[in-house]
């Protein structure tokens, strides 16, 4: 086989087209799974992809192929080269992206294995005898990815970019599996993961689950944890293509034409922006894209990634775009990043002093199966899990029953009345796909809990 | 029949079976499996009948597992060379190695005949593969064209998958398999004031090729035709009125149901726990099985993996099981799960009944879902006889939004049209609708279920489940079905609007 950067440079010249970007993505995994105090699934795995994106005047050909052999290369380029002169000619044409090699962009590929865990497997044994030991059982799973991503062009790009993404989900149930809690945190490598401190958090809650109390469906005041408003947030971020928000069709277009570009959202002076270079949250400092759609375009291929402002000060800044859709648009290119930050005021509290401060309302845990309702307003649905708990003057009293709910986002901005401080979470729902949030808690007064789930 | 691509038969499958077999036996592992696959993908986006993008992309690779003093090991990997697939081997036993710490269940499998070479093709006519990408592009811009001036939009899209799946254990059994999959996707977009709606084609995704878009398992043309003024009128429909309405529910809607609230819930996997911190459980424990009242008596659902063009449908699973059809609900009670060959064993049901799937070379099997159907009644009614048994209803066509809790009691599923039924007849259109219920109570409301002229297969090409995360290809058969008194939510009002 060879290296990556070879595959590169041997497909860009083979290319025939009028331009070309290649893509190598070398990936690696470990992972281990269990239920109930014992594994139940482990793996590791490698991957190789090859992405040759080739352009004939303003068509373009796209083939991507897993395992390419050296003796592979010349058809895959062969048809993506093709594939390009016979396409249709594509809106998104622009100039491909010039640039020259980043640092780094010769050093080997490290892949990932199953010793990541190597300190951390033995240490979640011991959990798991000592949540037998006392009436719990553990769940969840633990996942570490190294991908590492060389992007080359035929106009001088030589980009790479090495991406560790690590995940544990922790879950604990009491024996009877009546009562349920739930953690999880991200991890570049980890070194840092704490799994009986987690587990002791896991422990508490499920004391506090040991009072039941029954509450029906309505709108109450809600402390939403930072992970719960990653889940939200995350939507909302998706929902952010200045392309559809333009052609009138999300929650961000703007009534008789245009978009919301400008209105403001919330009272509150808030912030949600991405932003490649922060600590803890890093991510590609460049353009990736692999095949062109609504919010991204094959030509951005290497384009720079700087911290971008999704709302500032409470108003919607910028939404997601391609070169192509901000002229559309006439808005400003402004890609999309693979994290998300959330920052309120400064000062604001942690949710254990929102907690403290709470008269009486309810302290979520997560949220789960969240899906769209409505595009124009963005009502989502989806559940509580794994903890609703009731506060009263102050202080945790006891576990309520789980709901369904319908809130919209957008509309949540417009009513919350506290934004605590950020710190990094990881999303509950969709850690499968984004696993780099820092949020904050949130206080909403009214939150809309539409129906009562029997789910424990 | 279609054969099995010969270039997929070209490569070294048996060569490498053998070396990774060959190495696990030697490092004492007490079974192996060998896994090499090849699946293809093929995905084209319009935008107003312009190609919007495109991908062609396939996953190559092998994947071996094992179970070494009774844990599992797996490893994957890309290079089809014996050394590279005996590596494997080795590293799936250091992989059991690492984890039987952390193991407290030890792991055994239900037995299985063995299948001594035996191959399987998927019923289809056409490679959707060998049709030029520029022919495909240009039907999906013909029939976006023909939307265009009466909507404001179009959207479309084809996704085609052709998976190719070699396995060999060291039982000796050996399975070759290739199956093809197409789904074809438009929607119609049209603002009318400050209200904006899209509506998109009910054609279900089919374990056919290329020919199911030019005429054979479904009618494009006349249902874009119908489109634009079908769109036209929800756009100007009335607002819903909550509160409880009998629920007259087409196959495009109900198959979603079912997926979500039977054919999850009968998962043993969640049943078991398993999926627990993810997926999640299911009301429908093993404790329950044989006495648990899931519907009424005209309730009896199957799970299936050998009905033609089923998404599900296979000649054998992922740990070489035949594909085969059981129940799962009889006249309203539970009395079956979905299983996989340890599961089978471990809680004494005796053979598996060929539930395990891996969406890659990459990842480990996972007991997926079968195809999943309600059976309709013999000799039952028309879709038309159950709105006439209606005074003040809804009918409910096509699905959209879904969402349901993590132990499958509590579901909120919304759909493409809601038809107001007023003393038995179709009385125009109504918006914002949303139907809300309990797993049970819906089933137990089920009055009625149509004939087999009402039956319809749905599907999804993208079930989701496990860690990793995996993709599942799933259908659904359903005939229409009356359901009295379900809660129906106005969804602007939901909204707080």
């Amino acid at each position: 086989m060879n290296t990556p950067q070879e595959t590169v440079e041997r497909a860009l010249a083979l290319s025939q087209a009028d331009g070309c970007v290649v893509i190598v993505d070398e990936g690696s995994t470990a992972n281990l799974r269990f239920a109930g105090n014992t594994l139940t699934t482990n793996g590791v795995a490698r991957s190789s992809r090859l992405t040759v994106i080739s352009v004939a005047g303003q068509g373009v050909g796209v083939v991507s192929r897993s395992a390419v052999r050296p003796d592979q290369l010349e058809d895959v380029v062969a048809a993506a080269d093709r594939a390009a002169r016979e396409a249709r000619p594509s809106e998104d044409a622009r100039p491909l992206v010039e640039g020259g090699a980043s640092e780094g962009w010769d050093r080997p590929v490290e892949p990932t294995s199953i010793e990541v865990f190597r300190d951390f497997a033995p240490a979640l044994g011991e959990s798991f005898a000592s949540a037998e030991a006392s009436g719990r059982r553990l769940y969840g799973f633990a996942e570490h990815i190294l991908t590492s991503t060389f992007v080359g062009s035929s106009t001088g790009l030589r980009q790479r970019h090495d991406q560790p993404t690590g995940r544990l989900e922790l879950n604990a149930k009491s024996a009877d599996v009546s009562r349920s809690a739930w953690t999880g945190v991200a991890t570049r490598d980890f070194a840092d993961v704490d799994v009986a401190a987690l587990d002791a958090t896991l422990a508490q809650r499920l004391e506090w689950a040991k009072r039941r109390i029954a509450l029906e469906a309505g709108r109450y005041e809600t402390l939403l944890p930072p992970s719960a408003v990653s889940d939200l947030l995350i939507y909302l971020y998706w929902s952010a293509g200045a392309r559809d928000a333009a052609d009138g069709r999300t929650v961000f277009s703007k009534p008789g034409g245009g978009t919301r570009v400008g209105e403001r959202l919330s009272p509150i002076p808030l912030r949600l922006s991405g932003d490649p270079a922060h600590q803890g949250i890093e991510c590609a400092p460049f353009v990736i894209a692999h095949a062109s759609g609504r919010e991204q375009s094959v030509f951005d291929n290497g384009l720079p990634l700087a911290r971008t402002d999704w709302i500032a000060d409470g108003t919607l800044a910028n939404l997601i775009q391609t070169r192509h859709s901000a002229e559309l648009t006439g808005l400003a290119a402004t890609p999309q990043i693979d994290n998300l930050i959330m920052t309120g005021p400064e000062g604001g509290r942690s949710l254990e002093e929102m907690i403290s401060s709470t008269e009486r309302g309810l302290l979520l845990t997560c949220l789960w199966y969240i899906r769209e309702v409505d595009p124009q307003t963005l009502l989502l649905t989806g559940l509580t899990r794994d903890g609703v708990y009731l506060v009263e003057n102050g202080e945790v009293t006891g576990e309520v029953n789980n709901f369904r709910f319908n809130e919209s986002p957008v509309d949540l901005l417009g009513r919350l009345t506290e934004v605590g401080a950020s710190e990094q979470t990881l999303p509950r729902e969709w850690n499968d796909y984004f696993t780099r949030a820092v949020m904050p808690p949130l206080r909403v007064p009214d939150f809309n809990m539409s129906t009562v789930s029997q789910a424990s | 029949m279609r054969q099995i691509d010969p270039d997929f038969l070209a490569l070294p499958l048996r060569r490498l079976a053998d070396a990774a077999l060959q190495r696990a036996r030697d490092l004492g592992a007490e079974h192996a499996s060998f896994r090499l696959e090849r699946v293809r993908a093929e995905t084209l986006r319009l935008f107003d009948a312009r190609l919007e993008g495109s991908m062609d992309a396939d996953d190559l690779g092998f994947a071996v597992r094992v179970i070494k003093d009774g844990t599992w090991g797996f490893a994957s990997g890309i290079e089809l060379t014996p050394e590279a697939a005996a590596r494997a081997a080795e590293e799936a036993v250091r992989v059991a190695a690492v984890s039987a710490p952390i193991n407290r269940e030890p792991v055994e499998l239900a037995p299985e005949p063995v299948y001594d070479d035996v191959t399987w093709v998927s019923a289809y006519d056409v490679d959707p593969f060998e049709v030029p990408l520029p022919d495909k592009a240009a039907t999906l811009a013909d029939w976006s064209s023909g939307m265009l001036g009466r909507v404001d939009h179009v959207s479309a899209s084809l996704m085609q998958v052709k998976e190719q799946k070699f396995y060999a254990d060291s039982a000796g059994t050996v399975t070759t398999q290739q199956r093809v999959r197409v789904h074809p996707v438009l929607t119609a977009m049209k603002a009318d004031g400050d209200r904006f709606d899209d509506m998109r084609t009910l054609a279900p995704p089919a374990g056919r090729g290329y020919e199911y878009l030019t005429g054979t398992g479904w009618d494009f043309p006349s249902e874009l035709a119908e489109l634009p003024e079908l769109l036209a009128e929800k756009l100007k429909a009335p607002s819903v009125e909550a509160g409880p309405y009998d629920l007259v529910v087409d196959p495009s809607n109900l198959w979603l149901t079912i997926h979500e609230s039977i054919g999850h819930a009968t998962e043993l996997d969640r049943a078991l726990g398993y999926e627990a911190a993810y997926a999640g459980t299911s009301f429908a424990t093993f404790d329950k099985l044989g006495n648990l009242h899931y519907g009424s008596p005209v309730m009896n659902v199957i799970g299936d993996r050998t009905v033609e063009h089923g998404l599900a449908t296979v000649g054998w699973d992922d740990e070489g099981v035949a594909g085969q059809s059981f129940d799962i609900v009889k006249e309203g009670t539970l009395v079956g799960y979905q299983l996989d060959r340890r599961m089978a064993l471990l809680k004494g049901l005796g053979r598996s009944n060929g539930c395990a799937f891996a969406d890659s070379p990459g990842h480990v099997p996972i007991q997926r879902m079968a195809n999943v159907s309600l059976q309709p009644a013999p000799g039952g009614p028309s879709t038309d006889e159950l709105i006439s048994r209606v005074g003040r209803g809804i009918y409910v066509i096509g699905d959209k939004s879904w969402s349901i809790d993590m132990q499958r009691y509590n579901f909120q599923f919304t759909g493409q049209r809601f038809y107001r039924i007023e003393n038995g007849r179709l009385a125009g259109q109504l918006r914002d609708v949303a139907y809300q219920a309990t797993t049970t109570d819906f089933w137990r409301s089920m009055e009625a279920v149509g004939g087999p002229q009402t039956y319809v297969l749905g599907g999804a090409f993208n079930c989701g489940k496990g860690q990793p995360g995996q993709v599942a290809p799933v259908s659904h058969g359903t005939p229409s079905a009356l359901f009295r008194g379900v809660r129906i939510l106005n969804t602007v009002q939901e909204g707080g609007k």
